[in-house]
């Protein structure tokens, strides 16, 4: 089974972020970068996939600047079997130019299954797989939790609001990971070594026209202070009343 | 859930190492964080070594793991080697001693002194967490002065006898393995002394766990006792000749002690600086308190002095420079420097300091132990005289 996994570098989720100085993109010196979390389940699923087929290859794709081969490694650490940077100085805000660049790159792939994230945790998207998948005219079931494959088919199950979705797909097929799907592995120590034998091809990324572009960012404002309204029994009233009227949460 | 541990790094130590390197480092302090965290108190009161975490760290490659890839080790340099020991005394001392005994001190003596025969058949197994070793040398009479040791093995026709009784063995009664060091020749003739691999349900050999620690308590600490102990020609280590075998490995296992205590007071420190700033005392935060600034200060100085110590060390041990004189030098320091930590951070936490949900007092009493074993404080104080002066104080 031949499966590709996009990856991307983002900020760690526990990183203080800074804004930088042209007021549109984070200050970068000092922050830890890391796999984006929901990338992590798809390269779990990738490897666990190839383990159950008994064979196969794992490809990690990421479209980034020099520094994200440290992040398809971390992939290759796991266990992927090789990696591809596409590369380019920042990952633009458009996600279908994202999704242009690496739809070119999976096309002539003949790959089984293409596997993203469900979401990147910096920009917050959602968006390069399904425009990948269509980009490429696959199938594609996003924010997986459930995935069973059987001969050319594929069943997935999604956590949809109040309840599970479960569908039914054709592969080769474009799936993004939600939390919960497999719990991802550690790279063990034997892997991280044999990781930097594994190829990681390095080229351009065909990212065409942009059209969308980040004009400013803003940190979220300071939370106010809380406000004690009294004490014991006697406050309870007052409590209520003020949940109801102003913070209207009763 | 204690929130996720990011290391403390003030003078970007991080960026002198390599990307393995700091690999290595975040999948041993997540693992820690995610694996050992949640069930160290438990095993820390109930006195109990969490044996069940022994698949995943063989797993993971924590055992033996600068020891090359053919038998089955992770074939790691000695500061990645430093930095797996360093996250895992974060998590407990007893772990981080269990890793370097298996590792250390009987790992790496088959290596070092056993025959290829001797190195297939064990070494795998070992990395793979399937045989847990142990390592005898001390004994009741003579711990800082092994060399006196009234262990023997007598050579009799088709292998060898041992006799005599070994203590303070870390994994003593987990092991099914044993290198037990013994003299061979004349009581008074260090030079006769030779390891040998002993299996631990051998008839005569017994384990006795030793009660009433008040440190390392998730650490498994016995008594061994070997009684006509027979064991074939084949259990001899052939490269093993004199005392100096048995202190190799030990300057092996100090080079990981140094990291692994810079580990724990990096955990202590940690813990230190997130209650300070939380702890409201007089209308703020302690941390506020120029006492409570001092005492990290002080903390914060020593840790960035010791981790730049144990990083050029690994370096030199990487070109085979790491002479056991400065090997003795970081244990000494950083396992001072530690207990120091341990102690002003325990102290900072007040009251709390004292509770098992905090790791200043478990650090604290396991960093005791550290201080004394594998070379008491004082005898590397006295290694280093020698080095110095040229002239022994202790022989």
């Amino acid at each position: 089974m031949k499966i590709a996994v996009c990856i991307k570098r983002v900020p760690d989720t526990e990183t203080r972020i800074r804004i930088g100085g042209d007021g549109a993109s984070i200050d970068e010196s000092g922050v830890k970068f890391v796999v984006n979390p929901y990338d992590e389940y798809a390269v779990e699923e990738a490897l666990q996939r190839k383990e159950k087929a008994g064979g196969g290859e794992v490809v990690a794709i990421a479209l980034g600047p020099d520094a994200a081969q440290e992040t398809i490694r971390g992939a290759l650490a796991m266990g992927a079997d090789r990696g591809v940077l596409l590369k380019a100085d920042r990952v633009p805000a458009d996600a279908l130019a994202v999704a242009r660049a690496l739809a070119a790159e999976l096309k002539d792939g003949g790959y089984d299954l293409v596997l993203f994230g469900k979401v990147a945790v910096d920009d917050y998207n959602h968006g390069v797989g399904p425009m990948a998948a269509e980009l490429l005219g696959l199938p594609c079931v996003t924010a997986v939790v459930r995935l069973e494959l059987e001969g050319g088919r594929g069943v997935a199950e999604r956590e949809v609001e109040g309840g599970v979705e479960v569908v039914e797909f054709a592969l080769p097929a474009v799936l993004t990971a939600d939390k919960g799907l497999n719990t991802p592995r550690y790279p063990a120590l034997k892997g991280i070594m044999a990781a930097k034998k594994k190829p990681i091809e390095v080229k351009p990324a065909a990212l065409g026209e942009t059209r969308v572009a980040v004009t400013a960012l803003a940190l979220p404002p300071d939370r106010k202070a809380g406000r004690i309204v009294g004490e014991g029994p006697d406050a309870v009233g007052e409590l209520v009343r003020l949940l109801r009227t102003e913070a209207k949460v009763l | 859930m204690a929130p996720r541990f990011e290391g403390v790094d003030f003078y970007d130590v991080g960026s002198l190492l390599s990307e393995e390197e700091r690999a290595v480092r975040d999948t041993v302090r997540q693992w820690v964080d995610e694996r050992l965290a949640p069930v160290i108190n438990h095993h820390y009161l109930e006195g109990t070594f969490p044996r069940e975490l022994v698949p995943e760290m063989a797993q993971l490659g924590f055992f033996g793991a600068n020891l090359p890839e053919e038998y089955g080790c992770a074939g790691l340099n000695n500061v990645a080697y430093g930095l797996i020991m360093q996250e895992l005394e974060r998590g407990d001392s007893g772990v981080r001693s269990f890793a370097s005994v298996q590792g250390a001190l009987v790992m790496y003596p088959i290596h070092a002194f056993g025959s290829e025969e001797q190195r297939k058949k064990w070494l795998p197994k070992m990395a793979a967490g399937e045989v847990i070793g142990c390592f005898g040398l001390t004994e009741p009479d003579y711990g800082s002065n092994p060399g006196g040791m009234i262990t023997t093995a007598k050579e009799m026709k088709d292998g060898w006898v041992l006799n005599g009784a070994k203590m303070w063995i870390t994994n003593g009664s987990t092991a099914q393995v044993a290198i037990v060091w013994a003299k061979t020749g004349a009581l008074d003739d260090a030079a006769g002394i030779r390891g040998f691999i002993v299996p631990t349900d051998a008839p005569g050999f017994s384990a006795k766990d030793q009660k009433g620690k008040l440190s390392l308590r998730a650490s498994d600490t016995s008594e061994l006792v070997l009684q006509d102990v027979k064991v074939g020609k084949d259990a001899l280590l052939p490269g093993s000749k004199g005392l100096k075998s048995p202190l190799s490995c030990l300057t092996q296992a100090r080079y990981g002690i140094a990291w692994g205590a810079l580990g724990a007071a990096m955990g202590c420190y940690d813990e230190a600086l997130r209650y300070a700033k939380q702890r409201v005392m007089f209308g703020k935060p302690i941390a506020a308190f120029q006492l409570q600034q001092q005492r990290l200060a002080e903390m914060l100085t020593e840790i960035t002095k010791a981790q730049l110590l144990v990083l050029q060390l690994g370096r030199l041990k990487d070109l085979g420079k790491a002479t056991p004189q400065r090997v003795s030098l970081a244990k000494r320091n950083n396992v001072d420097v530690a207990c120091e930590v341990a102690r002003e951070a325990r102290r900072l936490l007040g009251a709390n300091g004292i509770l098992v949900e905090y790791t200043a007092m478990r650090h604290l009493a396991n960093l005791e132990s550290v201080y004394t074993y594998e070379g008491t404080h004082d005898m590397h104080t006295l290694i280093l005289g020698e080095e110095i002066t040229g002239i022994s104080a202790f022989e």
